[in-house]
This record gives C-alpha cells, sequence and structure tokens, in this order.
C-alpha cells in the first residue's frame, strides 16, 4: 500500500513532465513543418561560410 | 510519392543521365544538357554559389512543376515591409518545392547574400520568410535569385493567408496531448481496480484509485472536450443535433456521474471510458483536419498570381506601380508584354495580342488593336499596350465570376451527410432510451440507481463507434489519395462523388494540357528550322510552340515582329515572312478554322504549319472507363466550335457544346441537375469557377487558376486524367466501408442496450464493449488501405 502513495505520484509526475515537454514543443514551432525537419538534418553539416562582414551595421533610421 | 524512385532517372556526380535536362530534370528533345537557357542560367548559379550538392540531394517529384525558372516576374517590393530597425521582411509562396533538398538550396543561397539576416522555408506550407536589412526594394534582387534558381514565388500577406487553419490545428494537437496523458493515466488506474474486482482490493484502496482518477480526467474533459463542447452548442444554437451532441451529452454526464459515485463510495466510475472516448474522436477530428489543411495550401500556393500590380501612366506621363484595384476609371495603363492585365479596359495604344484563356477557355490569343476591349486576368503577349481603364478591382468582369461562383456555392451548403442524418435519429432515440430506463427503474429501485442505469444506457450506447464510423474513413480514404496526389478539399466531397452519374469536362486545361503544340513536323525540315529560327523572337504561343518543336534553331538576326499579322526578317534572297495567311500572301480558301501560321519564303510555296492542343496522355482511356461504368459523360466548352468538335471525336464524346459562356456553362450544369442527374464538374479555368461550384461534386487539376481550385472540392496534381476515375472509385469503396461501419455501430447497440436498460452494466463491461467497437470500426476502415480501390 505505502509503495503505491509514492509510485503513483511518481508516475504522474513522469507523465506530467512529458505532457508539459510536448506542449513545449509544440508552442515554440516544432510542429509546424514535419516534412521539412524530416529532410533538414541530411543537409545541415553546411557551415554558414557567408562573408565575415561587420556584425549588423547600424542602418540609417528611416521612416518606412 | 515516388520522387524517391525518380532519384535514379537524375544526373548523378561526372555523368549526365541521357536526354534529361541537368537543371529541371525534364525529358530533352534536343541536344545539349539544358532544356532552356534558363535552366542553363539557374545551373551555373547554383555551381557559382557552390551549392551543387543540391543536384546529388534531391529527389523531384514528377507530378509537381519542374523546377524551371519562370519568365514572369513578380513586383516584390510592393509586399515587402519595412521596420524602423532598418530591415525589412517578404513572406512569399513557392511553388515548384520538391523535397528537403530545394529548401535547403533556397535558405542557402539566399544566407550567401549579405544583407539576408533570415530566411527560413516550411516544406508543408511552402512558405519562406525572409528578412534582409536595407530598404524594401532590395527584395528585388532577392526575389530575382530564388527565381533563377527556378522557383516561382507569390508574395502574400501573413494577417490575411496564414493563422487560422494552423491554430485550429496546434489547439487540437493540444488537446489531443491532454487526451492521452489523462487516458493513459486514468487508465493504469482503471486496470488496477478491474485486476481487484476478484476481491483483493478493499472499498477504501478502489475510492482512492477512483479520487486519483477524477482528479486526472475531470480539468482532462474540461480542457481536451472543448472543441466538442463549442460545436454542439453551435450545432444546437441553430437547432441541429450533430454528432457532437450526443457526444457531449455522454462524456458530460458519465464524469459527473462517476463523480457522484466516487464522493459515494460507489463502484461505478466511467472516468476511462470518457476519457479514452475524447482521445479516440480528437484522433479522428485531427487527422481530418490536416488531411484539409494540406488541400487548402496547395490552393493557397497559386493565390495571389492575378494580384499583378498596375502600371499607371500619369498625366505627365512618369509612370506609377500601384495595386491594380486602386486604379481610378478613365486613368491610362501601361500593360507591358508578358504581364497579366489586371483592370477591365479599352486599348488607346498598340496593337498585341492577348491569352485570354483565363476567361473564357479559348486556346488560341486574340489579336488587339486601338479600340478593342481587355478584361482583367488577360494576358498580354507580344508588345506593350496602353489601356483606358473601364473597371478596376470589385467592377471587373473577373470580380463578377468569383461573385457567381460564391452564390452558387451558398447552395451547396445545405447538403446533409449521411453521419449527421444518422445522428438526428440517433440522439432522440439513445436519449428516449434512457428516459425509459429511468422510468422503469424509478417505479421498482431508489431513484439513485434508477439515475445509475439511465446514465449507462447514455454511456455504453456512447457515440464512439458512430462517431469514428465515417471519419475513419475518410481519413483513410483521403490519405489514399493524397498518396496519388488526390486532395480533398471539402469534408462531404467522398459523399458527394460516390452519387456522381454524370461527368462534365471542360476541354482546354482539362482534357487538353492547354498549351498549342505543332500537330505534325512538315515534310520540309528546312522550313521548320527557318520558322523556328523566326519564332524566337516572339511570345506568341504558337511561335513558342514551334520553338519547341526546333529547339535546336539558330535564332535569325533583324526579325520585325507586326503584331496582329506576323514576324518578319529580312534575308540575302528576300524578306521571309511567318503569320497569318493573309500576312504571308496565300489566298487559298480553305480555312478549317484549325489554328495555323504560314511561312513565307521568297521564291518557294508557302508552308502551313497546324498547331492544335494536345489531350492529356490519358484521356481517352478515362473516358472509355468512365463510359464503361455507365456514366455519362459531357464536354462543355467555352472555346470554338471546331476545336472542340475535333477533341469530342478523338476522345468519343457524343455529347458536347461549344462557345459557352461561363454564366451558360453553370445554368446547363443546372439543367443536368433538374433532369435528376449528379453532375461531377471537372474543370479548371476560371471560367469554369462558377460552375465547379454549382455542380453536385467538382474536380479542377492543380494547374488550375486559383479561383477555380478554391472552387473544387477536389484538386488533383500531376498530368493524368486518371486522378478522375481513381477519387470515383475511392468514393465509392469509402460510402461502402461508412455503410457498413454504420450498420456495425447500430448492432452493436442493439446488442448492449438491452443490457445497460436491465443495469447489468459495470464499468469494465463499458470500457471492453467501447474500445472493441471503436477498433473494429477503425479496422473496417483499414480496409481501404490495401487492394484496388
Amino acid at each position: 500500500m505505502n509503495g503505491l502513495l509514492l509510485l503513483i505520484p511518481v508516475a504522474l509526475a513522469l507523465g506530467l513532465a512529458g505532457l508539459a515537454a510536448f506542449l513545449w514543443a509544440l508552442q515554440s514551432g516544432q510542429f509546424d513543418d514535419l516534412d521539412g525537419a524530416a529532410g533538414r538534418i541530411l543537409f545541415d553539416d553546411e557551415k554558414d561560410d557567408r562573408p565575415a562582414g561587420p556584425p549588423n551595421p547600424p542602418s540609417p533610421r528611416r521612416s518606412p | 510519392m515516388s520522387a524517391v524512385a525518380d532519384l535514379a532517372a537524375l544526373p548523378r556526380a561526372g555523368e549526365d543521365a541521357p536526354a534529361r535536362c541537368a537543371h529541371c530534370g525534364e525529358s530533352l528533345k534536343g541536344p545539349g544538357r539544358f532544356c532552356c537557357a534558363g535552366c542553363a542560367g539557374a545551373y551555373r548559379l547554383v555551381a557559382e554559389l557552390g551549392l551543387e550538392r543540391y543536384y546529388r540531394g534531391r529527389a523531384l517529384d514528377p507530378a509537381l512543376r519542374p523546377p524551371r525558372p519562370p519568365e514572369d516576374e513578380v513586383d516584390a517590393a510592393l509586399y515587402a515591409e519595412a521596420s524602423p530597425d532598418g530591415t525589412a521582411a517578404l513572406h512569399l509562396m513557392i511553388d515548384g518545392l520538391h523535397c528537403p533538398a530545394c529548401v535547403w538550396l533556397i535558405e542557402s543561397a539566399l544566407r550567401r547574400q549579405r544583407e539576408v539576416i533570415e530566411a527560413r522555408v516550411n516544406l508543408t506550407t511552402r512558405r519562406l520568410r525572409l528578412v534582409w536589412r536595407g530598404q524594401r526594394d532590395g527584395g528585388a534582387k532577392l526575389v530575382g535569385l530564388i527565381q533563377r534558381l527556378g522557383y516561382r514565388v507569390v508574395p502574400y500577406d501573413p494577417r490575411r493567408v496564414a493563422g487560422l487553419a494552423s491554430e485550429e490545428e496546434r489547439r487540437l494537437l493540444r488537446a489531443l496531448a491532454v487526451a492521452g496523458f489523462a487516458a493513459g493515466n486514468v487508465m493504469l488506474l482503471s486496470v488496477a481496480v478491474w485486476a481487484g474486482v476478484a476481491g483483493e482490493m478493499g472499498a477504501a484502496t478502489r475510492d482512492l484509485m477512483h479520487w486519483i482518477s477524477a482528479l486526472i480526467a475531470l480539468p482532462a474533459i474540461a480542457y481536451a472536450g472543448q472543441p466538442f463542447f463549442r460545436a454542439a452548442a453551435g450545432a444546437l444554437r441553430r437547432g441541429r443535433a450533430t454528432m457532437d451532441v450526443p457526444i457531449t451529452i455522454g462524456v458530460t454526464l458519465a464524469a459527473g456521474m462517476s463523480l457522484y459515485e466516487t464522493i459515494a463510495g460507489g463502484a461505478h466510475a466511467y472516468f476511462d471510458s470518457s476519457v479514452t472516448l475524447l482521445f479516440f474522436l480528437l484522433i479522428g477530428r485531427y487527422l481530418d483536419l490536416r488531411a484539409r489543411g494540406r488541400a487548402r495550401s496547395a490552393a493557397e500556393q497559386l493565390l495571389g498570381f492575378m494580384a499583378q500590380p498596375a502600371t499607371v501612366i500619369g498625366a505627365d506621363g512618369a509612370t506609377r506601380r500601384v495595386p491594380a484595384a486602386s486604379v481610378a476609371i478613365g486613368a491610362s495603363v501601361l500593360a507591358a508584354a508578358g504581364e497579366r492585365i489586371g483592370v477591365d479596359g479599352t486599348v488607346a495604344a498598340g496593337r498585341s495580342a492577348v491569352d485570354k484563356s483565363l476567361i473564357d477557355g479559348e486556346s488560341l490569343p486574340a489579336d488587339i488593336a486601338p479600340g478593342s476591349a481587355v478584361l482583367a486576368g488577360m494576358v498580354n503577349l507580344l508588345a506593350p499596350v496602353t489601356i483606358a481603364v473601364t473597371a478596376a478591382g470589385e467592377r471587373t468582369f473577373l470580380a463578377e465570376i468569383v461573385r457567381l461562383m460564391e452564390a452558387a456555392e451558398q447552395g451547396r451548403a445545405r447538403l446533409v451527410l449521411l453521419a449527421d442524418r444518422v445522428a438526428r435519429l440517433y440522439a432522440p432515440a439513445v436519449h428516449g432510451l434512457a428516459l425509459a430506463t429511468f422510468a422503469f427503474w424509478l417505479l421498482r429501485a431508489p431513484w439513485q440507481a434508477a439515475l445509475l442505469n439511465a446514465v449507462a444506457v447514455l454511456i455504453i450506447t456512447c457515440p464512439c463507434a458512430l462517431g469514428l464510423a465515417v471519419p475513419a474513413v475518410q481519413v483513410i480514404a483521403s490519405g489514399r489519395l493524397m498518396r496519388r496526389g488526390i486532395l480533398l478539399k471539402s469534408p462531404t466531397a467522398l459523399e458527394r462523388l460516390a452519387a456522381v452519374d454524370t461527368v462534365v469536362f471542360d476541354k482546354t486545361g482539362t482534357l487538353t494540357l492547354g498549351r498549342l503544340d505543332l500537330a505534325a513536323p512538315p515534310a520540309d525540315g528546312e522550313a521548320l528550322r527557318l520558322a523556328a529560327g523566326l519564332a524566337v523572337a516572339s511570345r506568341h504561343p504558337l511561335s513558342q510552340a514551334l520553338r519547341r518543336a526546333g529547339p535546336e534553331a539558330p535564332a535569325l538576326p533583324g526579325v520585325v515582329e507586326h503584331p496582329g499579322a506576323g514576324l518578319g526578317a529580312a534575308t540575302a534572297a528576300g524578306e521571309v515572312r511567318l503569320g497569318s495567311r493573309s500576312f504571308c500572301g496565300v489566298s487559298a480558301s480553305d480555312d478549317d478554322g484549325l489554328p495555323e501560321l504560314w511561312l513565307a519564303r521568297p521564291g518557294r510555296a508557302p508552308q502551313r504549319f497546324v498547331f492544335a492542343d494536345a489531350p492529356r496522355p490519358d484521356a481517352a482511356p478515362v473516358i472509355e472507363r468512365l463510359k464503361r461504368s455507365g456514366k455519362r459523360v459531357v464536354l462543355l466548352s467555352g472555346d470554338r466550335r471546331q476545336a472542340v468538335a475535333a477533341t469530342a471525336a478523338a476522345l468519343g464524346i457524343a455529347d458536347w457544346q461549344a462557345g459557352l459562356a461561363p454564366g451558360e456553362k453553370a445554368s446547363a450544369l443546372a439543367a443536368l441537375a433538374a433532369e435528376g442527374r449528379k453532375t461531377l464538374m471537372v474543370g479548371d479555368g476560371l471560367n469554369d469557377a462558377p460552375a465547379l461550384a454549382s455542380a453536385y461534386c467538382s474536380i479542377s487539376p492543380a494547374t488550375a487558376a486559383d479561383v477555380s481550385q478554391t472552387a473544387a472540392d477536389i484538386v488533383f496534381q500531376g498530368l493524368s486524367l486518371g486522378a478522375v476515375t481513381e477519387a470515383l472509385a475511392v468514393a465509392r469503396r469509402s460510402l461502402a466501408l461508412v455503410r457498413e461501419n454504420i450498420a456495425f455501430a447500430i448492432l452493436y447497440n442493439a446488442l448492449a442496450v438491452p443490457l445497460a436498460m436491465l443495469g447489468l452494466a459495470t464499468p469494465l463491461i463499458a470500457a471492453l464493449a467501447m474500445s472493441s467497437s471503436s477498433l473494429i470500426v477503425v479496422g473496417n476502415a483499414l480496409r481501404l488501405t490495401r487492394g484496388a480501390p
């Protein structure tokens, strides 16, 4: 009996953790492009070799 | 998709598969590695950027548009948004994305541009979000880059297009996650309780289990049941009983009574049943929504191809680009060669030819001269013309067609689905039985026991089997069709499709490919070479057809285009002319009305070229199959008599009408409906849109005008017309399966209800009965994935 009182909360906590992780992943857009994400890993070893420019040059502010 | 199989057909590193364009993968007619200059440019561009890996990693989908650089140009800067921090953003829909390699190519190419901050392509929705440093007009260069790689782009307004569908999808997925979590954990506890039924478990332990179950199930039901609760409330407000109503009543009552039993320390807690019911039903809902969301995004892809800006000529002669809808009446608009005209008006200056296939299905371009009327949606082919605007935006003929279509579509919304018809009978029957049980037991037992038995009736007749009977079949059928490139847009399409007895086809672009090609190459090969060489200079469809017939011909220098007549070039021997029969001085009166060009050379008899719009490769067998299965086949076209008669004769269609205006097509369909026929309209042009909307059911190819795709219930990709027969066959089989499922659900209820009415149902029996009935229904639906339809 005492085992139950420990195990049920543990099981529920694990389940809730899984649920929370899923909801977080959903919220952060990881399920938005299932087709693309599947293929993306095949190409992602490409390093960003764009010519190194000055980081974000302050551009003149003009109203659009 | 057979995309993977196609890998073998593509050029590998170092060697080229013969007869395929090295860039777009289309089969080659002439020598060389590329089908056109655009593809050669794209290949060079990819090499310059150092992205050749694309060719090794990609898998082209033959059903989609090949990645050939488009000729039309998009004015992206108009749609870009500048933000105060010196960056600008643009949302684009990309047409022609085949695989993840395409995504990688576009993203990598853009990220190599110094000013680009963010470039992210979503392969599912085919959308690109692009952010760069600088002004709005910097977007033109980036959009040009994507187009040169071989993709068509359409700017869109994310506030108008995106959002709704995906938000709904996320909400359902969240509900599904919560229901799944609750179902798993409550079931775990329930199994413990059932195992304890034998006697080892004390009442106190059982009550503890019930309390924990209640703690999990009640919040979960309150959250995950919302999609059903809201739909049921909406249906009741309109005075209708859909499946959502019995689902809502069943789940709520089961939860409420279980709570009461738990408080009272009783054995009849149905938390597991109500939560698993929600879980199963949400799976069906989510899959259904996802399938339809895909079809929607396919139609959206083409949205906005027509939203071209117009060039207005001011009083001072300066030109301005403005959205076509906001052009004032009486203004002068310049339409460049190759541009889609965005306004209605009359030609004020210039001579050219327009492609009006979007408006009336006519396959041959019409010549225009000062005074001719032009309509929004036509494409100006040859030379720039100035147009005096008579209508713009909502007042154009194009907008009128859209209105016609919407009116027809509303008439269709009254159709009642089979499942809803069953639900209408089902809800009163079940609730009546529950009431009778309550009354019966009230005379013999205390009211609590009577209520318990009445609620048990509601739970055991749980609409699970009925609620899954239709969605399960629909999800599997739409999945099967989607793998064949057929997208169901309307949830009722399958059911209507199964009842169809008459198939009505449009001609241009539906039965035919919608592209004129040389009917038969002339015996004189030299004539073809010369004509093709002349034709290089022109964008006229007949000239381009000649180019395709003789791609290796060298371009002739000094070609002059005479709009409305033809092309001429001075050679050493004298003037060579390619054009209409009068332009080439042919006096013979054997005009059979077929599209033709003549070639006049000094000292030789004029050579005639005849063109035809070739039927889709499998049009004839598809029509033969339809006729064999007892369907009446009708051809309704807006094209000229001769062209329609030729196609009808070639395909064996006896029942045809030509020269129909968009409204006349719709009324021809109404006449068929008045005869009691259930029509399936297959069409692609904008002129078909009203007919598509007024038919009993409708199919459109993915190459169709976006308005037509919106009007149609089903959209199919690829060149094969076999999609029509495939969809019909799958629809027939799924309707049979739906009927079987409903019959089974009724049989199940006929067995289970008496048990509950006699007060013999326990939570274990309810859970077993419910799960097994759901599994049987889903299993039956899965039969659709196997075998021929």
